[in-house]
C-alpha cells in the first residue's frame, strides 16, 4: 500500500462530517471486553488440539484493537469467543463486567465471507442487523443510510448473487453497523476488496468509530491495516518451546499517534518491519 | 462509489456460498443461476453455441408442449392401427373411438364430472394433510437431534408399510367414508415430504444459519427467516413426489371400497366388463396427474427464482 496524504480529520468521537450516521434513538456506548484465561480446545481424548490458551487481556472501551497472527492461529475461534457463538474450553469473555454466555446482543459480526440470505436484497439482508425494537420507520432509514456509507445505495434491491463479492462484503459490514454494537467484532472484513476499495472501507471504519464511539476488534492479516486503524495490536502465536501447546498473545504493541496516520511514516515503518518478523515474515 | 466493485477477482465468495447452500440441500436443478453471476439467461447454459442449433428448440415452451405430444399422439396411432387390423378383440383391448364415446356417454350421464371431482378432492385434502405433516415433522427431525433420534426410526419403519396395508385398518377405525380414504392418501403424501424436509434441513449451510443466531435469530423466527427458505427448492421436490404418491394412494383407496371416483370407475368396469371404461379411467388418471403435476411445477419455478 502507498502513501497517502493525511487528510485533516478529527479522530475525536464527534467527528461533525460522519455526524449523520449517528442514530440516537439506538446508541449503544462502547463497551469493554476481557479475555480471561481462556483456552479453546477442539476434540477429546487423542483427537484433543488445543487452538488457543492462556489468552488473558482487556480491551479498553472505545478501543480498536488489531489482532494479528498466522493463519489457523485461532484469530477467528477468539472473535467466535467474544461473540458467544463459541464457548470456551475455560476461562471466559467478559463484557462490560458481565460474562458472555451464548449469543451476546451487545456484539455485532462482520464475517470473514458475507453470508448473506441469497433470497434477501441486500437492503433486507443489513435490515436483519438491525437491533430489537427498531421501529420500521426507523429502521428502513437506518439501513438506507448504512448502504449510502458503504456505497450501496443504487444496488439496495439487489440480491446478494447480483453484485460482486467485494459489494457483499460491505453490505455485510453495514449489517454489523446497523446493530450499533457495543462491541465490533470484524474478521478480516476487508480481505476480499481490491485495494482501493478496502482504504475506502478502512477509512469509512475510522469515521463510524469517530462517530458512533464502539469497541472494535479487528482480525486481519494485513499489518499496515492494523497500523492504520488499531490504538493497539496483539499478536497470536505459539511461544517457542511450547509449539505443540495453542496460540497465545506473544505480543502487545501500542500503535503510535492520532488517525488517519501517514502510511509513510518512518515510526510505522519500523514497527511494520518488527511486527512482520513477529509473523514470521522478513521485514524490508 | 460504484465504480470500486470488482467482479472478477471477488465474485465468487458470495457465490459459493448461495450455491453450497444450494447443492447441501440436494437440489441440483437451481445451480444454473448460482453458477453464473450476472444477466446471463438460464436457457444459454444448455445451447452453447448462440444462434440456432437441435438443442436450442428445446428451449421454446410450445416446442416442447408439441415434442411431447409426439409419442403419445403415437400411441394412439398404434392403439387405432391395431385394433383396426384386429390384433386384439374389442374387449381386450376397444378402439380409441369406443373408449372416446364411453368418455361422452359419462359426461352426458353427468357422472364423470362426479368421478373427477370428488378423486381430485380426495387427492387435495389429503396432499395438503400429508404435505403440512410432512413438513411440521420433517422440520422437527430435521432440525432437533433429540426428535431425530426419538422419531426417525419409528416413521422409517411406519414408512416401509405397503399402502395396501394400511387399507383394513382405516376401514376398521373410520368406515368406508371418505374419512378413511383421505387418511390413506394423507399417509402416501407425508413421507415424502418428511424425508426431503428433514434431510435438506440438516444440510443448510452452517456459515448462514451462524450469520443468523449471531444477528440474535432463534427458534421459529430462525427457522422462517433462514432456515426454511434455504430448503424451499427440496420442499418443492418433496411436494411434487408427494403430489405423485397422493394419486397412487388414491386408487389404493378407490380400488378397494368406494361408489365414485376414477378408482372406483375402473373396479366398476372391470366387474361389468367394459374395457373402455377402465382405459378410460386409466388415460384420465394420467392426464389429470400430469397436469397437477405441471401445475405444481410452475409453482416450483417460481418458488426457487424467488428463494434460491
Ligand atoms: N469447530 C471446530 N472444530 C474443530 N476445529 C476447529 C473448529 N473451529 C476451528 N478449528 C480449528 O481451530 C484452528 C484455528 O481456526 P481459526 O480460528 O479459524 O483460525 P484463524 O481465524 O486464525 O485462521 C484451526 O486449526 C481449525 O482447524
Ligand atoms: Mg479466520
Amino acid at each position: 500500500m502507498t502513501a497517502v496524504i493525511p487528510s485533516v480529520r478529527p479522530a475525536a468521537p464527534s467527528s461533525p462530517d460522519s455526524s449523520s450516521t449517528v442514530d440516537p434513538a439506538h446508541h449503544a456506548s462502547a463497551l469493554p471486553v476481557s479475555f480471561r484465561a481462556l483456552r479453546r480446545t477442539f476434540g477429546t481424548g487423542n483427537a484433543a488440539h488445543t487452538v488457543l490458551r492462556d489468552i488473558d487481556f482487556d480491551v479498553r472501551r472505545g478501543e480498536v484493537l488489531a489482532i494479528l497472527g498466522p493463519s489457523g492461529c485461532g484469530k477467528s475461534t477468539l472473535l467466535r469467543a467474544a461473540a458467544g457463538l463459541d464457548a470456551p474450553s475455560a476461562g471466559s469473555v467478559d463484557i462490560d463486567g458481565t460474562p458472555v454466555q451464548g449469543i451476546d446482543s451487545r456484539c455485532a459480526f462482520a464475517f470473514q465471507e458475507p453470508r448473506l440470505l441469497p433470497w434477501h436484497t441486500l437492503q433486507a439482508n443489513v435490515a436483519i442487523g438491525l437491533p430489537k425494537g427498531t421501529s420500521a420507520k426507523q429502521g428502513k432509514s437506518k439501513v438506507g443510510r448504512l448502504l449510502e456509507l458503504v456505497g450501496l445505495d443504487k444496488f439496495a434491491k439487489h440480491r446478494p448473487r447480483e453484485v460482486s463479492g467485494g459489494m457483499a462484503q460491505r453490505a455485510s459490514l453495514a449489517r454489523a453497523l446497523a446493530r450499533n454494537p457495543g462491541v465490533l467484532l470484524l474478521d478480516e472484513p476487508f480481505g476480499a476488496l481490491d485495494a482501493l476499495t478496502r482504504i475506502k472501507m478502512q477509512d469509512l471504519l475510522l469515521d463510524v468509530h469517530a462517530a458512533e464511539p464502539t469497541t472494535v476488534l479487528l482480525v486481519t492479516h494485513d499489518v499496515d491495516e492494523a497500523l492504520q486503524l488499531a490504538d493497539r495490536i496483539i499478536v497470536l502465536g505459539k511461544e517457542t518451546g511450547k509449539e505443540h501447546d495453542g496460540a497465545t498473545i506473544v505480543r502487545t504493541v501500542d500503535v503510535p499517534g492520532d488517525r488517519p496516520r501517514n502510511r509513510g511514516s518512518v515510526e510505522l515503518a519500523r514497527m511494520r518491519s518488527s511486527l512482520l518478523a513477529s509473523l514470521g515474515v522478513d521485514g524490508h | 462509489m460504484t465504480h470500486i466493485g470488482n467482479p472478477g477477482a471477488t465474485g465468487n465468495s458470495v457465490i459459493a456460498t448461495s450455491k453450497e447452500g444450494l447443492e447441501a440441500t440436494g437440489v441440483t436443478i437451481t445451480t444454473a443461476g448460482a453458477a453464473q453471476p450476472g444477466p446471463a439467461g438460464p436457457s444459454q447454459d444448455r445451447s452453447p453455441a448462440n444462434g440456432w442449433s437441435p438443442a436450442g428448440v428445446l428451449d421454446h415452451g410450445w416446442a416442447r408442449l408439441f415434442l411431447g405430444l409426439l409419442i403419445p399422439a403415437a400411441l394412439i396411432a398404434a392403439w387405432q392401427w391395431s385394433t383396426s387390423v384386429g390384433l386384439f378383440s374389442v374387449v381386450q383391448l376397444p378402439p380409441p373411438a369406443m373408449v372416446f364415446e364411453a368418455a361422452a356417454d359419462l359426461i352426458q350421464r353427468g357422472e364423470l364430472a362426479t368421478h373427477v371431482a370428488i378423486s381430485t378432492q380426495r387427492v387435495l385434502i389429503g396432499f395438503a394433510g400429508g404435505a403440512a405433516l410432512g413438513l411440521a415433522f420433517g422440520a422437527l427431525v430435521g432440525l432437533s437431534r433429540w426428535a431425530d433420534v426419538l422419531l426417525a426410526p419409528m416413521i422409517g419403519a411406519l414408512r416401509a408399510v405397503p399402502s395396501l396395508a394400511w387399507v383394513p385398518l382405516l376401514i376398521l377405525w373410520m368406515k368406508i367414508g371418505e374419512d378413511s380414504k383421505v387418511t390413506l392418501i394423507l399417509i402416501g403424501a407425508f413421507f415424502p415430504v418428511f424425508t426431503t424436509v428433514s434431510l435438506a434441513l440438516r444440510h443448510v449451510d452452517r456459515n448462514l444459519v451462524e450469520a443468523g443466531r449471531a444477528f440474535g435469530l432463534k427458534g421459529l423466527k430462525l427457522l422462517t427467516t433462514v432456515q426454511l427458505p434455504a430448503v424451499v427448492p427440496s420442499v418443492f421436490s418433496g411436494l411434487r413426489l408427494a403430489l405423485a404418491q397422493a394419486w397412487l394412494f388414491l386408487v389404493a383407496a378407490e380400488l378397494i371400497a368406494s361408489s365414485m371416483g376414477l378408482g372406483f370407475l375402473l373396479t366398476d368396469s372391470q366387474n361389468n366388463g367394459r374395457t373402455d371404461r377402465l382405459l378410460l379411467a386409466i388415460v384420465l388418471l394420467a392426464v389429470i396427474g400430469k397436469i397437477t403435476d405441471a401445475l405444481l411445477g410452475v409453482a416450483e419455478k417460481w418458488a426457487v427464482k424467488r428463494w434460491a
